[in-house]
């Protein structure tokens, strides 16, 4: 699938981590384009995340080049172009619901007005009209991580970076996220490069389910997803979505590590 | 079916017995204290009362001598806040400047630890050759210098104890060193800054008394502690620990209450 205007470039990337020489991620080429999902999957210490990080400048590569919207990846964190998504919520304890999801909107010099309204409307967004005044340790953890959702949206980034933001909920709570997820995207019309370790929950979100192999972490293979637009509680029960969810698995299985679901959920770094 | 048991008691009186209840067994061990102190002690174990007075003479001794308490209280009260407010203040400032300068901590660090298990209190006879006898600084300076090393190292581990993915995120926004240190290092270093803070209310209150045994106003409570187990004035001498003792609770309690009013966010300030 080849979209007009690439928002993501990756060209030959490769991260060793001086401590130990551990190669993380090597020779990885990908290119994102505007509106794309895409979900980054493989077995624990694939450098799933240490990709997503280098996307967001807050790793650094070893050797290759890392675009984002045109620029240099360091350029485009200066300039606000994504926003993040922990596995953790990252949610700031002393600060109320409001006052988390302004806090970049503060950074970026937003006045009380302006700020006031685009909270309210990421508020409406996220289904969380009511708690404006509600400190975080008020909250269940998926009302956390919609609150972090909501945060790294308010600014309106191009791109979202999400690493494993629903590994530490419930089935439930994180089946109802993905559907809300999903109707985001398509509301905001960005572009989302997502971590996960669960098949299911990649198939059902993406529009590309990227692959990797571990030790080092390298692009297994890339399967372009079809399933129709807006996707929603009988996607799941498409027998289509099924036939993705194997030939996802059969290419972990050919690396190696197709007994990752459960999800196993990895440990805070 | 299960039966569902209605509670009609009024809400306030629930509220009310509950209340009771938590406070019961506290008011139960106070007056035991009490009927102790001033009955089993003295009638039944037979302490003497130069060792421990009745609780009763105690009173008496408060009541007759309100006069000259009430100004040693107000003269050692005020030197324990200067070194309170005085310590406070250094210790906080050069946590800041630590924390700013990771160098220069790095540099003195390992002094202020050291410093840190001085028994400050030893300094005090030292003090009061440096600002005279009769001066409140000199009973300031001790009380400032016993709170100054908790606060600082209390303080200064707040200020670097923030978790790596909040800082991470601050990154991702592209923050400024002067808004991570504002947005996220203070407000991550306050329940340190009051934990040290309440501590510092105690040392403050104790190194001004001391303070005081090393000389001072003729007036000032330690000095009249002194002076009343020299005169065999056991009663009042107690009737001054009292004070002594309700004016370092009133200190702490006055911490605590700002703990309460500035960090309500934090889990100790949770009612539920």
């Amino acid at each position: 699938m080849t979209t007009p205007e690439t928002v993501v470039s990756l060209a030959g990337v490769t991260k060793t981590f001086p401590k130990g020489g551990v190669t993380a991620v090597q020779d990885i080429d990908l290119d994102v384009g505007r509106g794309e999902f895409i979900s980054l999957i493989g077995p624990s210490g694939c450098g799933k995340s240490t990709l997503l990080r280098i996307v967001g400048d807050l790793v650094s590569p070893s050797a290759g080049t890392v675009s984002v919207n045109g620029k240099p990846a360091a350029r485009a964190r200066l300039d606000r172009d994504y926003g993040i998504v922990f596995q953790a919520a990252v949610l700031y304890d002393w600060r109320t619901v409001t006052k988390n999801i302004a806090l970049p909107l503060e950074l970026l010099g937003w006045n009380r007005t302006t700020r006031r309204a685009r909270v309210a409307e990421m508020l409406e967004l996220v289904e969380l009209t009511g708690f404006e005044r509600h400190y975080p340790w008020q909250l269940s953890g998926g009302m956390q991580q919609r609150v972090s959702i909501a945060r790294a949206l308010s600014f309106e980034p191009a791109l979202l970076l999400m690493d494993e933001p629903f590994g530490a909920l419930d089935e439930m709570t994180r089946e109802r996220l993905n559907l809300e997820l999903l109707r985001i995207w398509a509301e905001t019309g960005s572009t989302v490069i997502f971590v996960t370790h669960s098949i299911s929950e990649a198939v059902f979100l993406s529009t590309r389910v990227v692959v990797m192999s571990p030790r080092p972490g390298k692009i297994a293979g890339v399967v372009p997803i079809d399933l129709a637009q807006p996707r929603g509680v009988t996607t799941r029960e498409d027998p289509r979505f099924f036939e993705h969810v194997t030939s996802v698995r059969e290419l972990l299985h050919a690396i190696g590590a197709d007994s990752i679901e459960p999800t196993l959920v990895e440990g805070f770094e | 079916m299960s039966t569902v048991v209605v509670d009609e008691r009024p809400a306030h009186l629930t509220r009310l017995t509950k209340s009771v209840r938590s406070w019961l067994p506290a008011a139960v061990v106070f007056a035991t204290g009490l009927v102790s102190w001033q009955w089993l002690l003295p009638d039944v174990a037979g302490i003497e009362s130069f060792l421990l007075p009745r609780f009763s003479d105690v009173m008496d001794a408060l009541w007759t001598e309100r006069d000259a308490l009430r100004a040693g209280a107000w003269i050692t009260f005020k030197e324990a806040l200067g070194g309170l407010l005085l310590g406070s203040v250094a210790g906080i400032a050069g946590a800041l400047a630590l924390a700013r300068w990771r160098p220069l901590g790095s540099a003195l660090m390992p002094y202020f630890i050291a410093a840190n298990a001085v028994p400050v209190i030893a300094f005090a006879p030292v003090t009061n050759a440096w600002f005279g006898t009769l001066s409140p600084w000199s009973k300031i300076v001790i009380a400032a210098v016993l709170c100054f090393f908790p606060v600082l190292v209390n303080t200064l581990r707040g200020l670097t104890s923030v978790h790596p993915s909040s800082i991470e995120l601050m990154h991702s926004y592209a923050a400024s060193e002067r808004a991570t240190f504002w947005k996220l290092r203070i407000p991550t270093s306050m329940p340190f800054v009051f934990t040290a803070l309440k501590v510092a209310a105690v040392l403050a209150m104790i190194g001004a008394v001391v303070g005081d045994f090393f000389g001072g106003s003729t007036e000032a409570l330690g000095v009249a502690i002194q002076s009343s187990v020299a005169l065999s004035r056991y009663e009042v001498a107690w009737a001054a620990i009292l004070v002594a003792s309700l004016l370092g609770i009133v200190l702490y309690s006055g911490v605590a209450l700002l703990e309460r009013v500035l960090i309500r966010w934090h889990p100790a300030a949770r009612d539920d």
